[in-house]
């Protein structure tokens, strides 16, 4: 694991200003948002708007393709901070970046020109469609088939929670290319920049979930959808190679988002604390109170240094990325649902109502560590980086 | 024709942060708090990028701060501004309005413009006569609490419209003028991800007393007619009633608040 020199961060004061101005911006347009975008459960196309005009939305793409060019560091803290009033609204930014990582990975210039210019503007939006009803965790069990017919290839299948699957414009669809029994099964896929809609795709129903609610998680067909060859991103038998790496960059993003919603809560239960009074006094003054907020910030904050050396060792070029991804979303999952639950406990039967919103954080923290990998698959990446994979 | 602007800004305790303190001295203590760019600044900031955005031309920041008012400036760079001059110098600190004035008009003496603009006042010292003491001494046209700002380039003059008790009074003057707004100009923007990274490129001129050939005996803490000579806190308020409930349940328990005091 020990590479020769240790990445470190400090961040700059570019950095600092994007944190803060993007603090300023959730506080004042996304927060007063999030408690309806959650009841309806509708996504929030305002705040689609809001984040494209302010380029949060160019973010993960370079400056040549209209992007700001971010390293990965840069996009953790856009997202914690947007995460930190809304993790709806944070999905945005983070399947913006997860659709788009097969194409800034694998795709050609040729590509890269015409799809990453309008997904930097925000013009359009992307989503990410791996996994399948019958293959979650095991992503390579895939059935969604593509075959070469001339100048294209004809998609037959299914994908089912796909984030953004109903709003998005191009979607990165991953398709069995060679089902021969003697191609490993990590050779089988490939990847396509599929643009939507396009006949034979349809959009069959939207998941009804405990969290993110506003986010649409898609379940999606393909019915002999024709999708040109030159939309393939990588070569044949490349997909899963590509998702893999796409991983490798997106699940800190994920970890950042378990940190934002974890700062919120939080900071939601130091406020309570100050100003609740029971027993004669505010119970901020009581021991068993002060106990959980400093547990609160032990896991915020060691979940966040985490995340942030992860993002800073990937964007190094590290051996062992796939390793420090799962670290990071490992430990920011599971600290975010501890910290949001017992911000519950410290705003007792206040924090069960939605007079405050520290029970939908406490929903919206459960799916960091369910997505992009569950916390199972965190640990088996990082027990395979410890003993070795097998063949 | 492209206009040239100036915007004075001043850094201010962070009043999010609620941490604004004075020293031992009864100057503010500049190191309690972080700053941000004073509030009202920021409004006259936003009408100067809209005008430079209608007209063509460039905003120039004018501070007078420590040396990491760099830091606040950068936040201005990042909404628009095209460059900054920050004039620091440890000579200064400790300047009452008198040494302030000095070392503003002589950074403007060694600027090119058409307008100046200054925000209402600041949130940390609130006196609010800087901007007129400036365009007094530069013996520029003074037109104050500005709702709307109109230059005319080709004609070489400004129209303003200021608020007063009957509604706006339209003024107009010849440019080069300095103008006082107000937050009617309009909500100031967020700076956008790419304008903060482009902020970094951006030039900021630092200008020392020497650079401004400011008499060394005259400005600074020695040199200031006023002292604070105390301080106190504001009087406790009395209890506080937090109304909850939906805002129709809240606008009548405050109506009835106020009709049982006979205040409405």
């Amino acid at each position: 694991m020990a590479d020769a020199a240790p990445s470190t961060y400090r961040l700059t004061e570019e950095q600092l200003l994007l944190r803060d101005t993007l603090r300023q911006l959730a506080d004042e347009r996304i927060a007063p948002r999030a408690a309806e975008i959650d009841r309806s459960g509708e996504f929030p196309e305002d705040i689609r708007q809001l984040l494209a005009s302010q380029d949060v939305l160019a973010l993960p793409f370079p400056e040549e393709y209209g992007g700001v060019g971010a390293d990965l560091l840069t996009q953790c803290l856009a997202i914690e901070q947007i995460a930190r009033a809304c993790t709806t609204s944070s999905l945005i930014l983070s399947v913006q970046g997860l659709g788009s990582l097969p194409i800034l990975l694998g795709g050609t210039e040729e590509q890269k020109a015409r799809f990453i210019p309008d997904l930097a503007s925000g013009k359009k939006l992307i989503a990410f469609a791996l996994t399948e009803p019958e293959a979650g965790s095991d992503a390579a069990a895939a059935r969604t088939r593509a075959v070469r017919d001339g100048d294209d290839y004809v998609l037959d299948g299914g994908k089912r929670f796909i984030t953004n699957g109903s709003v998005a414009d191009v979607i990165s669809v991953f398709a069995v290319t060679d089902s021969n029994a003697d191609t490993p099964r990590h050779r089988r896929l490939s990847c396509f920049a599929v643009e939507v809609p396009t006949p034979g795709f349809s959009v069959d129903r939207l998941e009804h979930k405990l969290g993110i609610r506003g986010s649409p998680t898609a379940e999606l067909s393909f019915d002999k959808v024709r999708v040109p060859a030159a939309n393939r991103i990588g070569e044949e038998g490349e997909g899963w190679k590509l998702a893999m790496g796409t991983f490798d960059r997106s699940r800190p993003g994920i970890a950042a988002q378990a940190v934002g919603i974890a700062q919120g809560a939080l900071e939601v239960a130091i406020d309570y604390a100050r100003t609740r009074k029971q027993f004669g006094q505010r119970i901020g003054e009581l021991q068993m109170i002060q106990a959980l907020l400093a547990d609160m910030d032990a896991k915020v904050e060691s979940a966040r240094q985490l995340t942030y050396k992860a993002a800073v060792e990937i964007d190094a070029g590290a051996r062992d990325a796939a390793r420090w991804a799962s670290l990071a979303k490992l430990v920011a999952g599971d600290n975010a649902m501890a910290v949001t639950t017992d911000a519950v406990q410290v705003l007792g039967g206040y924090g069960y109502t939605d007079d405050y919103p520290v029970e939908r954080m406490m929903r919206d923290a459960k799916i960091t560590q369910l997505y992009e990998g569950t916390q199972q698959i965190q640990r088996l990446v990082i027990a395979r980086s410890l003993l070795g994979k097998p063949d | 024709m492209p206009l040239r602007i100036v915007v004075l800004t001043k850094p201010v305790p962070d009043p999010a942060a609620a941490a604004e303190r004075l020293g031992p001295d009864g100057r503010l203590d500049r190191t309690a708090s972080p700053s941000v760019i004073n509030g009202n600044d920021e409004y006259v900031l936003e009408a100067a990028l809209k005008l430079v955005e209608a007209h063509e031309g460039e905003v120039t920041l004018l501070s007078m701060a420590p040396p990491n008012g760099l830091d606040t400036m950068r936040k201005g760079l990042a909404m628009g501004a095209h460059r900054g001059v920050l004039i620091t110098d440890p000579a200064l600190a400790g300047s009452d309005y008198g040494s302030t004035i000095a070392a503003l008009v002589a950074a403007l003496g060694q600027l090119e413009f058409d307008l100046v603009l200054a925000g209402f006042d600041t949130s940390d010292g609130v006196g609010g006569v800087i901007g007129a003491a400036v365009a007094t001494k530069l013996g520029l046209p003074y037109l104050s609490s500005a709702a709307k700002i109109e230059p005319d380039p080709g004609a070489g003059t400004v129209r303003v419209r200021r608020i007063s008790p009957a509604g706006f009074d339209v003024l107009e003057a010849p440019m080069p003028a300095l103008i006082v707004g107000t937050q009617l100009l309009g909500e100031p923007r967020y700076p956008s991800l790419k304008g903060i990274m482009a902020a970094r490129s951006k030039e900021v001129a630092t200008k020392s007393a020497a650079d401004l050939a400011l008499d060394a005996g005259s400005i600074g803490g020695d040199a200031a007619r006023t002292k604070v000579t105390g301080q106190e806190k504001p009087p406790a308020r009395g209890a506080t009633e937090v109304v909850r409930g939906t805002p129709e349940e809240g606008a009548k328990a405050i109506a009835d608040l106020l009709a049982s005091r006979r205040l409405i």
